[in-house]
């Protein structure tokens, strides 16, 4: 166990800093200055001169990578070029949209999906299950940010329940943030949900075939509870794969529907600040990103452990 | 999966026009068929406007960018003059001024009893601070040209202030008017970007980064106090989102809206208001005339005879009005030129023959991200194609733009609106993106700078409108309309856009 850990700890320190490197090399050779876009067309040379040297562009190439790690190994993010504020701050706010919004999504969409793979699986070949995994195919084929606009069309246009767009913001109740929150939240699970039910059903299916559920049913367990008891726990494995891939899509890959939504969330911080050379922003986020990625997978390895008695995490069999 | 999630990222961008007209059509279908809502019973003192882009930061002597004026122009800030809604100047902080007679020395009385928001007391020492932070060194104004001129900041009492210049600036008092010349106060500097503190009838309160601006009434407001007691502006750039919002009153006014296709069918609601109004921005084909075969007036003529600006305008349905040269019908000294190259594609390939531009002769068209670029460069390529010539289509990014196109002036052609108001000079600058270098055009406006009879300087607008129509260095496209969507009964929004602003001042609610 404890090698794992190790093992764990110097990949994820492996993986930031080869994160770090690309992303830094990719945004130098992107075409484009940061100051002539703060200042516009209009801007004189001297004038372009001072900004770069307020934001430290000046500096060689080298030196500027090396203070920026050195910034992130002491917990410093360094100061967005645009915003003028501090990175973390900027992370910190968008965090608030973004983490409740992937956990809800993810909520729902495991809410959604397990029932009705383990139900499609149950009806194998039935009416039942024909339905549910059309209705499933459907939702993957559904672009979940077409989905949000029907979503806003049905229940803010239509209905006037609940807002178009924007987020209250937590200091506006936790009531009111979570009920800005849910229409997003839906069009992201409902997509997510519907590949989940597939894996769902198949990994439930191959189980069903399995020794163990046969034993169980000969010795008298009806279906229902051999089925939820014996067969479900055993095809959690690749469900709890997929929800962390999902969960790490979640984070930042969210740009459509937040902007569907108008929400501040992770996903249009990093799209403007590409946009904007807001390159301090961009390399950050990427690295956090990363991290967060790696933990996830880790997550979902010890998950592995606790699902299955036999998986042990030092690698030995 | 994580690929084949990214897959339908990119998918989208590709359908996203298609499903965005779609979308819009249903939602539209839907909300003229719900039922009205109900009428509030009070006035209503709060506004919600909402604005595509998301300002970078909240100071306007530190950056260019229009949705910083957006947000704070004349509803924080305000300088010495301020423009109107009709592009006058107008008295701002200073409540008359005179001039002395070689045009050299300006005289500002300043109002007495202003204060900014953090109590800091409005008088000629913020006058000198502001102008001389803009003159620094180390300045980061945007448009320090502006302040160039300027010699010297005296102040013989506090509520006088002498600006004398180095040489005589016609323009001067509208340039002090511009969100890059609005007074700041030396104890708050530190912070404007991000807390920023004016002397305008609103006051900060707070800004939710990627979502909204919030501002409240400024009770000690010097001057007429503003109607609204309160307002917030969010930032929608998705055109169904923005849309969606305006139909489900979420937002009660966009000054500026980006979803044309939505505007027949909210027209013909009685619920909101479609105002087309003018901007500042000329929407140009610009030229490299450094390079071949651009160096060539026949062949700067002969793009301008071949490209339709009517139809041009219909086909990206923007309400633009064509221009003939660098300048907009709604500024004051406006000379229509927009006969000078009537649509005539025979003419254009005689010309173009005449200067041995062989028929298929390639040229590339640099595309920065807005729609007038982007498909009124598809349009403009199949006008070209009809006169023999053979355009390569480059979309880029707009950071890529500014660095090739406007840094480097590595293009043959590119379209795109110069928003800055009235700005002849950039024709007569020594080194420009597409290097136009013409004496004549240079000794007149420096006449102009120098004039400072009304009757002369207008007489001399005209003469340098007609000099670049002559001329051609850019193919003049047309006007950038401002298409304005608002809740009719929402009153006092400016239906014209001299410059970006979205003064709140006189905002209200009719009921």
């Amino acid at each position: 166990m404890n090698g794992f850990l190790a093992k764990r700890l110097v990949a994820l320190v492996l993986t930031l800093l080869a994160a770090s490197l690309v992303v830094f090399l990719v945004l130098e050779v992107l075409p484009g200055d940061p100051a002539s876009l703060i200042l516009g067309t209009s801007a004189r040379e001297d004038t372009l001169a001072a900004l770069r040297h307020q934001m430290g562009l000046d500096r060689p190439v080298w030196l500027r990578y090396l203070s920026w790690v050195y910034g992130l190994v002491k917990g410093d993010f360094g100061t967005s070029y645009t915003y003028n504020v501090p990175v973390a701050e900027l992370i910190g706010e968008r965090v608030v949209v973004s983490l409740p919004l992937a956990i809800m999504a993810i909520l729902l969409s495991t809410l959604i999906a397990i029932p009705t793979g383990v139900m499609a699986a149950a009806r194998r070949g039935k009416a039942a299950d024909t339905t549910l995994m059309g209705a499933s195919q459907l939702g993957m084929a559904l672009p979940n940010f077409w989905l949000g606009i029907l979503l806003i069309l049905l229940f803010s246009v239509t209905l006037h329940w609940l807002p178009a767009g924007g987020f209250a913001g937590w200091d506006a109740g936790v009531g009111r943030a979570l009920a800005t929150l849910l229409l997003p939240a839906l069009a992201l699970a409902l997509p997510q949900a519907a590949i989940l039910a597939r894996v769902t059903r198949s990994a439930v299916l191959e189980t069903l075939g399995q020794d163990y559920v046969r034993t169980a049913l000969a010795k008298g367990l009806t279906g229902t509870v051999a089925l939820w008891r014996h067969a479900l726990p055993n095809a959690l494995i690749p469900v709890v794969t997929i929800i962390g891939l999902q969960f790490s899509f979640l984070l930042a890959g969210t740009v459509i529907i937040e902007n569907v939504f108008t929400l501040p969330g992770l996903g249009r911080l990093v799209f403007q600040a590409i946009e904007q050379r807001d390159l301090i922003v961009v390399e950050d986020l990427v690295v956090l990103l990363a991290g967060s990625v790696i933990v996830v997978n880790f997550a979902v390895d010890m998950l592995y452990a606790v699902l299955d008695p036999r998986v042990r995490l030092d690698g030995a069999t | 999966m994580l690929l084949f999630r990214t897959h339908k990222i990119f998918g989208w961008f590709r359908m996203s026009r298609y499903f965005e007209r779609l979308l819009t059509a249903s939602l539209l279908a839907t909300a003229l068929a719900a039922p009205a809502f109900a009428a509030p019973a009070v006035a209503r003192d709060t506004l919600t406007l909402g604005m595509v882009l998301e300002p970078p930061f909240l100071d306007p002597t530190a950056g260019a960018a229009a949705a910083i004026r957006e947000v704070t122009y004349q509803n924080i800030y305000e300088g010495l003059t301020r423009i109107d809604a009709k592009g006058d100047v107008k008295p701002g902080l200073a409540e008359s001024w005179t001039i002395s007679a070689d045009g050299l020395t300006y005289t500002f009385k300043l109002h007495s009893g202003v204060s900014f928001h953090d109590g800091t007391k409005f008088d000629c020492s913020i006058v000198k601070f502001s102008y001389e932070r803009a003159l620094a060194p180390d300045s980061v104004n945007a448009q320090k040209g502006l302040f160039e001129p300027i010699a010297s900041i005296a102040c013989p009492d506090p509520t006088t202030a002498v600006i004398t210049l180095k040489r005589p600036v016609g323009t001067f008092l509208f340039g002090m008017g511009w969100g890059d010349a609005v007074m700041v106060a030396p104890n708050s500097i530190a912070t404007e970007k991000t807390i920023p503190v004016g002397t305008g009838p609103f006051r900060f309160k707070r800004w939710v980064k990627g979502d909204r601006v919030e501002m409240e009434r400024n009770p000690d407001y010097w001057g007429a106090k503003p109607k609204l007691a309160a307002v917030t502006m969010r930032f929608v750039s998705d055109p169904s989102a923005a849309t969606a919002a305006i139909l489900a009153g979420d937002i009660d006014a966009f000054p500026q809206f980006a979803a044309p296709e939505a505007l027949d069918a909210i027209k013909a609601n009685p619920k909101f208001v479609v105002d087309i109004g003018s901007t500042a921005g000329k929407t140009i084909l610009s030229l490299n005339n450094d390079r071949a075969p651009f160096t060539d007036v026949r062949v700067r003529r002969a793009l301008a005879y071949a490209i339709d600006r009517t139809a041009l305008v219909e086909a990206l349905s923007n309400y633009g009005k064509p221009i003939g040269s660098h300048y907009v019908p709604s500024d004051a000294g406006y000379v229509d030129f927009t006969g000078a190259y009537p649509y005539d594609p025979a003419r254009a390939k005689a010309l173009l023959a005449e200067a041995g531009v062989k028929p298929g002769t390639e040229m590339t068209l640099k595309l920065p991200p807005p729609a007038y670029a982007r498909r009124g460069g598809e349009v403009i390529a199949a006008m070209l194609e009809q006169v023999g010539l053979k355009v390569k289509l480059v979309p880029m990014e707009f950071a890529q733009w500014l660095d090739q196109v406007f840094k480097q002036s590595d293009f043959d052609m590119t379209i795109i609106a110069h928003t800055e108001a009235r700005d002849l000079d950039i024709y007569a600058r020594d080194k420009y993106y597409f290097n136009y270098h013409s004496p004549e055009y240079r000794a007149l406006f420096a006449q102009y700078q120098q004039a400072t009879d009304p009757a002369k300087q207008v007489e001399l607008l005209g003469a340098l409108q007609r000099k670049l129509s002559e001329d051609e260095p850019n193919v003049f496209l047309f006007a950038l309309a401002k298409i304005g969507v608002w809740n009719a009964k929402v009153k006092g929004l400016w239906d014209n856009s001299p410059i970006p602003a979205n003064d709140l001042s006189g905002v209200y609610w009719a009921d």
